[in-house]
């Protein structure tokens, strides 16, 4: 007694009690489990859940988010000021190649518009922030800070400075969840930049490999070929950096060729991701950003105006002469029964 | 009437802690030993104080811990019901175990829960998580004497609160 014993020890382990409730809740379980996996309804109770454990989260985040900050207040002036030397150079350099970019986005445009496509530009992004909450340690998942609320989606493309992160899979009400391209679970369709041949890019379960299952033996594919998004299938928007070819092997007997990549993105080493939306074409801070360098890159040149209104101005210049002809179809069209009219009348 | 007097919630806060000790960010040498605390603290807590903490209450940490590592919802909920099932069954018999047929046992229960995880994920369809998930049943038994004692700690003082405890 001595252990506090309740009176249903009394009755010993023949205790009905114990039997149902397991039952109950097994059952219990087990339905939660085929509805979490088939019902949509599931998605707002699952919301409804994370958004709930979302403070234990954040405390789970607290002694890392305290150690960034103390790491931020204690450094030196001569820290900070080298930081902002490479800061300051970087940006440099980065204008230097808007400014080419400013030129290829103008001439991009003006191809496109002679082929009567429309021309797509900069995807708007929100930046979120990785928590240091280890979802599950045998899997490539992370929880960032930003959520419904914050308008990610399910789906949703993660990048950073160097190329494809990964994509959300559950959009939490203050958090999300997303898996990182490299996770078991993970494939993205890539192209290889160099030859254009599209295949995809499966993630392998560790941090430095993605493997390439599908590229037959006769296949133009060295090492350090560059892999970019397709486009295809939606998820991921064309263009983006998704690794570097590491080591292709052809293993005599084996129908494909064995490729692994390695992925452009600093996987190991994230703070920060930038969620795309897709397809949207102003008011956002990317493109502000990306018009304010290129009105300071492109001083000279007629791009006064922000790469929003670049391929307007570009659609308008080339399309003239089209509309030209156009009209000149056009009144050469109602001209044409005039001679006739003519003819007749004569 | 005693047992109402005792406050429970310090060892819910000690359940919730582990379990969200189980998410705390590890360098990835250290991810594979990780041990599941959440079990061996409902363990304890189930085996020392059934009738306050049973079948239930394992569900409830469960259902967090699927919430916390976005599993499957229900999996470790199941997972985490059988073991404090057995536990409930056999309490008084393990309660008086030496300390090393004590961990004997825990290891049992762990090992239990790890296959339960591991074929719940393999019915769903969950790619498989390699060796880890067995490695992680050896170190969580060899941390149940320091949890224990941890958690005897715990008690002792919570049921000292209480004078009319006996």
């Amino acid at each position: 007694m001595a252990l506090g014993t309740p009176e249903n020890d009394q009755r010993g382990f023949r205790d009905p009690g114990y039997g149902l409730r397991l039952i109950v809740v097994c059952v219990l379980s087990i339905a939660l489990m085929i509805a979490d996996s088939r019902v949509s309804l599931m998605q707002d109770i699952r919301r409804v859940l994370a958004a709930s454990a979302y403070p234990l989260q954040v405390m789970i985040d607290a002694p890392a988010a305290f150690g960034r900050w103390l790491g931020d207040s204690a450094a030196t002036r001569s820290q900070l000021m080298a930081e902002n030397e490479l800061l300051q150079k970087t940006r440099l350099e980065q204008s230097a190649r808007l400014q080419r970019l400013a030129a290829l986005e103008a001439e991009n445009a003006r191809l496109r518009a002679l082929l009567d496509s429309t021309a797509k530009v900069g995807d708007r992004v929100l930046i979120a922030e990785i928590m240091s909450v280890d979802m599950n340690p045998f899997r490539h998942r992370v929880v960032l800070n930003k959520g419904s609320r914050d308008g990610a989606f399910v789906g949703q493309a993660l990048i950073d400075a160097d190329g494809v992160v990964g994509q959300l899979t559950r959009d939490q009400v203050f958090s999300a969840e997303a898996i990182l391209v490299t996770d078991i679970d993970h494939a993205v369709p890539v192209e290889i930049l160099r030859t254009r041949q599209r295949t995809i890019a499966v993630g392998t379960g560790q941090l430095d490999r993605l493997s390439l299952p599908f590229l037959p033996r006769n296949t133009d594919i060295q090492t350090d070929d560059l892999l970019v998004t397709s486009g295809l299938g939606g998820t991921f928007p064309a263009g983006y950096p998704v690794a570097m070819v590491s080591e292709v092997a052809a293993e005599s007997g084996a129908e494909f060729l064995r490729v692994n990549a390695m992925p452009a993105a600093q996987l190991t080493r994230i703070r920060e991701v930038l969620l795309i939306f897709p397809g949207a074409q102003e008011g956002d801070d990317a493109d502000k950003l990306l018009a304010d360098n290129l009105a300071a890159a492109a001083e000279g040149q007629q791009l006064d105006t922000g790469p929003a209104a670049v391929p307007i101005g570009q659609a308008a210049t080339p399309s003239a002469p089209t509309t030209q002809t156009e009209s000149a179809i056009e009144t050469s069209g109602p001209s044409d029964p005039e001679p006739s009219a003519t003819g007749d009348a004569q | 009437m005693s047992r109402r007097r005792l406050p429970r919630w310090p060892v819910w806060l000690a359940m919730v802690a582990a379990a969200a000790l189980m998410s705390l960010p590890l360098p990835d040498s250290l991810n594979a030993v990780r041990p599941a605390w959440a079990t061996l603290a409902v363990i304890y807590w189930v085996m020392m104080w059934p009738g306050r903490f049973g079948i239930v209450t394992a569900w409830l940490i469960g259902l967090l811990l699927d919430v916390l590592q976005g599993a499957t919802l229900g999996q470790h909920a199941l997972a985490l019901t059988v073991v404090a099932y057995i536990t409930l069954r056999f309490h008084l018999q393990i309660r008086i175990f030496p300390l090393w047929q004590l961990t004997v046992t825990v290891f049992a229960l762990l090992f239990l829960e790890a296959f339960i995880l591991f074929w719940i994920d393999g019915v769903a369809g969950n790619p498989p998580v390699g060796l880890a998930r067995w490695t992680q049943v050896v170190t969580g038994a060899v941390l149940w004497p320091p949890v224990m004692a941890i958690m005897d700690r715990l008690r002792e003082r919570l049921e000292r609160r209480d004078t009319t405890f006996a």
